[in-house]
C-alpha cells in the first residue's frame, strides 16, 4: 500500500517536471501583452503576428526543406550501415567502420560543427568548392550526424528479426537482391520510417552545427529563434513554440507507432 | 558474384560519406591545431612548406597556450564539473522514475515510456527557452515562492550556474531514463521478492540486488548525458550568467570572436581527447546493449 503510493507519487512528479515547462510556454503564448510575463488577457494576437512574420516563415521553409532532404539521405546511408553491420561479414577495418558510424552520436555538436566548417573552408581552398556556405553545407553536415541515429535503429531491428525467414526465401529460389527487396526491407520498413522521422526531427532542431555551417540565405528556424531569445523573451516565439511543440510531439507519436510495430 | 558487388555497394557508400565528411574534418581540426597561427585569411600557416626545399611547419604552441592559461583550463574544469553534477541529478531523478516505470504492468509501462520520451521530441531550444520564462524575476516560480511566503522579494533565479544545471537536467533527463529502463525492463521482479523472502530489508535489497544489476544501464545513461553536456553551448548561453565560463562558450568565442582558428582547433581536439575514453566505453557498452535490446 505504502510502496504503491510512493510509486504513483514518483511517476506523477516526474511527469509533472517533464510537462510543466511545456505547458507554461503554451499558456503564455495566448497572452495579449507584448511584455511576455505580464498577463493581460487571452488572445491569438501573437499567432497572427507569427504568420505574418516573413523572416520566421522563410526560415521555417528552409528548415523543413533541409530536414526532409537530409533525413532521406541519412536514412538511405543509415540503412546501409545497419544492414552491413548485422548481415555482411567482411567489412574492411570493421572497428573503424563502427567508430565512424557511432561517434557522431555522442560527440559534442560544437566540435562537429567546427570540424565541418573548417573542412568546407579547406575544401574550398583546394578545389574551389563550396565557394560559399549555405543550405548545401548544412544539408551535408546534417546527413553526417543523422546517419548514426538511423543506423542504430536499423541495426537493432535487424539483430532482432529472424534470419531464417531470409534463408527460407533463399532456399525457395530468391536471389540475394530479391530477398533484400521482397523480404528484408518490407519487414524493417516501420523501423526505416521511424529512423527517417528521428533524423528529420534532429535536423529540424539543430542549432549548433547549422550555426557553424550556415551562410548567406540559409538562416534555419533554430538560428532565427535563437537570435530572438538569446537575450530576452519574444511573444512571437511563444506562439511558434506552442505550434512547433505540438507538431513535433505528433511526429514523436508516429515514431513510437512505427518503432513499436515490429516488436510483436 | 553479384552478391559481392551488392555487398560492396552497401558497405562502401556510407563508408565513403563518413570518411569524407566526418573523419577528414576531424583530421583537419588536428592539422589546424598544430599549425602556426598568423594574421591573415586563413589565419594559420600551411604545415608543409615547399619554398626552400620541403619543410614541415608544425607547432604545439597552441596546446601549450591553452594548457598554460587558467582561462581555458578553468573553463574545461567548469564544464566537467557541470557535466558531473548534471549527470548526478539526472540519475537521481531518472533512476526511480525508470525503476517504477519498468515495474508497472505492461500496458501502463508502454504509455508511461512514451509520455517520458515525448518531451524529448519537442524542440530542444524551446524547452530551454521555457525555463527562461519560468525562472524570470516575475516568472511563475517566483510568484509561487512569494505567495507561499518563502521569500519576500523575487529571487534572481536566472543567469547563474543553478539555472544552467536546471536546464540541463530537464533537457537531458530522457537520455538517462531510456537506457536505464532498457536494463531494468529485463530485470526479473522475482529477484526482489526472493531477496525479501531471504530476509533483506528494502534498503539492503536496493543496494545488494537492484543497484548491482542496473550498473550497465547507469553507465550507459550517465555517458549519454555526460559527454554531450561537456560541450553544451546553448543552455549556458540562454540560462547562464557571467559567473562561470564553460568549454563550449570559450571554444565558440575563440573561433568567432578572437578568430584564432588554431587555438579553437586545439581546444576542440583537446576536447575530443578528453572525451575519447568515455566515448570508447560508451561504444563497447552500447554495441553490447543494442545487441541484446531493441531501443
Amino acid at each position: 500500500m505504502k510502496s504503491s503510493l510512493i510509486k504513483s507519487a514518483v511517476i506523477f512528479l516526474g511527469l509533472f517536471f517533464l510537462y510543466f515547462p511545456i505547458l507554461v510556454l503554451i499558456f503564455y503564448s495566448f497572452n495579449e501583452n507584448k511584455r511576455v510575463m505580464v498577463w493581460k488577457g487571452f488572445s491569438l494576437r501573437w499567432y497572427n503576428e507569427l504568420f505574418n512574420n516573413e523572416q520566421i516563415i522563410e526560415a521555417f521553409i528552409i528548415s523543413i526543406k533541409i530536414a526532409a532532404l537530409s533525413a532521406t539521405f541519412a536514412t538511405i546511408l543509415g540503412v546501409m550501415i545497419g544492414y552491413s553491420l548485422v548481415r555482411i561479414r567482411k567489412i574492411p577495418f570493421k572497428s573503424f567502420y563502427i567508430f565512424l558510424s557511432s561517434t557522431p552520436l555522442v560527440l559534442p555538436e560544437l566540435i562537429l560543427g567546427l570540424s565541418m566548417l573548417l573542412f568546407f573552408i579547406s575544401l574550398n581552398n583546394v578545389i574551389g568548392f563550396p565557394s560559399s556556405r549555405g543550405q548545401l553545407t548544412i544539408f551535408i553536415s546534417h546527413v553526417t550526424f543523422c546517419i548514426a541515429f538511423v543506423a542504430i535503429i536499423i541495426q537493432a531491428r535487424l539483430t532482432d528479426f529472424n534470419k531464417n525467414i531470409e534463408e527460407a526465401a533463399m532456399d525457395l529460389g530468391y536471389n540475394y537482391t530479391k530477398v533484400l527487396y521482397k523480404i528484408t526491407l518490407p519487414i524493417i520498413l516501420p523501423s526505416i520510417i521511424a529512423g527517417w522521422l528521428l533524423a528529420f526531427t534532429i535536423s529540424l532542431d539543430d542549432l549548433v552545427v547549422a550555426s557553424f555551417t550556415t551562410g548567406p540565405g540559409a538562416n534555419t528556424l533554430p538560428i532565427v529563434v535563437f537570435s530572438k531569445v538569446r537575450l530576452g523573451l519574444s511573444p512571437e516565439v511563444n506562439a511558434l513554440s506552442a505550434i512547433l511543440m505540438f507538431a513535433l510531439i505528433i511526429i514523436g507519436l508516429f515514431y513510437f507507432y512505427f518503432n513499436k510495430k515490429f516488436k510483436h | 558474384m553479384k552478391n559481392k558487388l551488392f555487398e560492396k555497394y552497401f558497405v562502401f557508400s556510407p563508408y565513403f560519406w563518413l570518411v569524407l565528411f566526418f573523419f577528414i574534418p576531424l583530421a583537419i581540426i588536428f592539422k589546424i591545431s598544430i599549425s602556426v597561427s598568423e594574421w591573415g585569411m586563413p589565419p594559420y600557416q600551411d604545415i608543409f612548406l615547399f619554398d626552400n626545399g620541403f619543410k614541415i611547419n608544425t607547432t604545439f604552441e597552441n596546446y601549450v597556450y591553452i594548457f598554460s592559461d587558467y582561462y581555458y583550463i578553468g573553463s574545461f574544469v567548469n564544464s566537467l564539473i557541470l557535466a558531473l553534477i548534471s549527470t548526478f541529478f539526472c540519475l537521481l531523478i531518472g533512476f526511480p522514475l525508470a525503476f517504477y516505470i519498468a515495474t508497472s504492468n505492461i500496458r501502463l509501462r508502454n504509455i508511461l515510456l512514451v509520455l517520458v520520451v515525448i518531451p524529448f521530441w519537442s524542440s530542444f531550444l524551446l524547452r530551454v527557452y521555457a525555463w527562461k520564462i519560468i525562472l524570470q524575476n516575475n516568472g511563475i516560480l517566483n510568484v509561487i515562492l512569494l505567495n507561499l511566503g518563502i521569500t519576500s522579494e523575487p529571487l534572481q533565479l536566472l543567469y547563474n550556474q543553478y539555472a544552467v544545471i536546471m536546464g540541463i537536467v530537464y533537457t537531458y533527463l530522457p537520455l538517462m531514463i531510456l537506457p536505464l529502463y532498457g536494463y531494468l525492463n529485463k530485470f526479473d521482479l522475482n529477484l526482489i521478492e526472493a531477496s525479501k523472502d531471504l530476509g533483506l530489508n528494502r534498503i539492503k535489497t536496493f543496494f545488494k540486488v537492484i543497484l548491482p544489476l542496473s550498473v550497465p544501464g547507469i553507465v550507459a545513461g550517465s555517458l549519454l548525458v555526460f559527454i554531450p553536456v561537456v560541450g553544451e553551448f546553448i543552455i549556458p548561453e540562454m540560462l547562464g550568467g557571467s559567473d562561470r565560463l564553460y568549454y563550449g562558450k570559450i571554444l565558440w568565442e575563440e573561433f568567432f570572436v578572437n578568430r584564432n582558428w588554431p587555438g579553437a582547433s586545439a581546444l576542440a581536439f583537446s576536447g575530443i581527447i578528453i572525451l575519447v575514453l568515455p566515448i570508447v566505453i560508451f561504444q563497447i557498452l552500447y554495441s553490447r546493449w543494442s545487441q541484446k535490446n531493441e531501443i
